[in-house]
């Protein structure tokens, strides 16, 4: 019970964000770093509990992002209906995906490897594929209605991409003290192991990359909705990939807060960065490719990590003093 | 179809541009059989490569052929300290860590690059840049041919390397056993180093033997990394002959996918066959089964 209440006090301070500012940066910020959040929550249940480090997760983004896009754009379909058919879209992706690479046994390196090829190959269809606008790009027509999921102010943008982070986070809280989860785990540590003790290991796979899918489309979603331009680059082009799993490793890999903290810090880092060396294209990607070789090598367990290790160092401190 | 003499070309030139790619999948799948790690890095590191030969031409007037004796061994060095000092400590030993750090390192370098060189795509104007040679049908390209030969001798050279000397002789024994090779006394972190220093001067060669006809951007080298992946993969992971092989393979097959679809969904043909390889038979054609 004590760990929901952590998630209803974290997602209740963060509610209050913008009650305290009304500043459009700020929020940008928070609703960028909320959505990195959420794709990287995508990529934890997958990466994180099933240890299947997928390299593509571009294509379940940006099959969510397009489909909405394209549902609304061409045939005039309600954006919260396109928000559903999109998530559905991007988790039948994921079915796909894993059904074809886990039925060959595909594992590690190689798991990594066929996402990667999945999300080029969608990006490469997107790019000349005339439904997708090709070259041009797709333009969701500016309608500033809540019934078009669209907003006049930042705020309502912030309070529903903070309500998905929810929501994933109560999802991922769930699966942890689950069955599934164990088995989920289970897998990673040792899928022979979980085999020989019965588990349907290619089902679990496929179950963690079916709603790994599904959440990380959620996220593409809703990107189509609050910047209203998708072009092949973006929904699919490996910027999402990296952050999607640069996320839950910063923050804590396998853990239910790792996804928000980590996208919290990566994100802070990069605006840092910017304030520092003013706008300069790439220079806050080298800084999180850095930080990623840094946390694998002094902290794999995360930042959630070092929180724990500098609390144990202060308690163990303490009990010597005392 | 094609008349012959629209074909032939074709495969000709498909043949030469598979014999760098060959190159490029030649220091992967080095990589791979010794390490067992797949190097995300290697597309990164081709780029530096390509940059390094361009300046060497802008700055010092050097002819890329002729950089190439310098910047192999420089290159060496590079991947020798990259292996011991990054990678190595890094990973822990773990796969999935060494993923993540190979990946890391390929974000790092390409944006510093496109921060310290911006998007520009730059390229070199030789003297014999354009120069044809007439075979049969064909009218292939000089630069080009001169590739091909080098590809050739480089691999003949590794082959050699690894059959003859002693160190050639220590990267087998750890890529075939890795304890066993430790305890009969070979410095396993060395000759790992080591490997991963070939590779990448194999990166080398391949970047001084592109720059006479291709161009040069931070994302130059990401081109290639997808299709060298293909190669290793096509070619069975760690397999030299299958690298040189499935290299001059997906050489034709581009070459002929783009003639029948057009240029940009010829890649897809890449990585579609990159795909059905991974999941119909992730050995490749001269790998052992796992």
């Amino acid at each position: 019970m004590r760990s929901y209440a952590t998630i209803a006090l974290v997602v209740a301070l963060l509610a209050l964000v913008p009650f305290v500012t009304a500043s459009n940066v700020v929020l940008n910020f928070m609703v960028v770093a909320l959505l990195i959040a959420l794709v990287g929550q995508g990529w934890n249940v997958l990466g994180g509990y099933g240890g299947q480090y997928s390299f593509g997760h571009a294509a379940f983004f940006g099959t969510g992002a397009y489909v909405t896009a394209i549902l609304q754009v061409r045939y005039g379909v309600n954006a919260w209906i396109g928000l559903a058919i999109g998530v559905a879209a991007g988790a039948l992706v994921g079915a796909v995906i894993g059904a074809l690479s886990f039925r060959s046994g595909l594992r590690g390196s190689y798991f990594a490897l066929v996402t990667l090829a999945f999300a080029e190959v969608l990006r490469v269809i997107a790019s000349v594929a005339p439904i997708t606008g090709a070259g041009v790009g797709t333009l969701i027509k500016l309608d500033l209605r809540p019934e078009a999921f669209q907003f006049q102010s930042r705020a309502p943008f912030y309070w529903i991409i903070l309500a998905f982070v929810a929501i994933s986070l109560l999802l991922v809280q769930r699966i942890e003290k689950s069955r599934f989860g164990a088995y989920l785990v289970a897998v990673r540590e040792n899928e022979d192991a979980a085999r020989a003790v019965g588990i349907d290991v290619f089902r679990v796979k496929l179950a963690a990359m079916t709603l790994s899918a599904a959440i990380t489309a959620a996220g593409g979603c809703f990107y189509a909705q609050y910047f209203l331009f998708l072009d092949a680059g973006i929904a699919y082009g490996p910027w999402i990939s990296v952050e999607a799993l640069l996320a839950p490793i910063i923050g804590g890999i396998g853990t239910v807060f790792g996804p928000l903290l980590g996208a919290l810090v990566v994100k802070s880092l990069g605006e840092a960065t910017k304030l520092v060396t003013g706008d300069a294209p790439g220079l806050d990607l080298v800084i999180y490719g850095g930080v990623l070789v840094l946390v694998v090598a002094f902290a794999p367990r995360g930042t959630a990590g070092l929180f724990e290790s500098a609390r144990k160092l202060l308690r163990r401190r303490e009990r010597t003093h005392a | 179809m094609l008349s012959p003499i629209i074909l032939i070309p074709a495969i000709l030139n498909g043949l030469l541009t598979g014999a760098v790619y060959a190159l490029v999948a030649l220091g992967l799948t080095l990589i791979y059989g010794v390490l067992h790690i797949i190097n995300f890095a290697h597309g990164a590191l081709l780029t530096i490569a390509m940059f390094a030969a361009l300046f060497c031409y802008t700055l010092f007037k050097l002819d890329p052929y002729l950089a190439a004796i310098g910047l192999t061994p420089l290159f060496f060095c590079l991947g020798y300290a990259l292996q011991r000092f990054v990678i190595g400590p890094a990973a822990h030993g773990e796969d999935r860590n060494i993923l993540l750090v190979t990946l890391g390192l390929s974000v790092v370098i390409e944006n510093a690059l496109l921060y310290a060189f911006r998007a520009d795509t730059r390229t070199v104007n030789l003297p014999y840049g354009f120069d044809v040679v007439q075979v049969g049908p064909a009218f292939l390209s000089v630069p080009r041919v001169i590739g091909f030969c080098v590809v050739i001798a480089v691999a003949l050279a590794l082959w050699l390397i690894m059959r003859f000397t002693d160190t050639g002789k220590a990267i087998r024994a750890v890529a075939k056993e890795k304890l066993g090779a430790e305890l009969s006394g070979i410095n396993v972190a060395h000759i790992y180093a080591v490997t991963f220093g070939l590779g990448t001067a194999c990166l080398a060669i391949a970047a001084c033997l592109l720059l006479p006809t291709y161009y040069v951007n931070p994302h130059a080298g990401n081109a290639f990394v997808l299709i060298a992946f293909t190669i290793v993969v096509l070619g069975g992971m760690g397999s030299v002959a299958g690298a040189l092989v499935g290299g001059l393979i997906i050489g034709v097959i581009e070459s002929l996918s783009g003639l029948y679809l057009g240029e940009s969904l010829g890649q897809i043909g890449i990585f579609v066959l990159f795909i059905l390889v991974l999941l119909f038979r992730p050995s490749g054609l001269f790998g052992a089964r796992a």
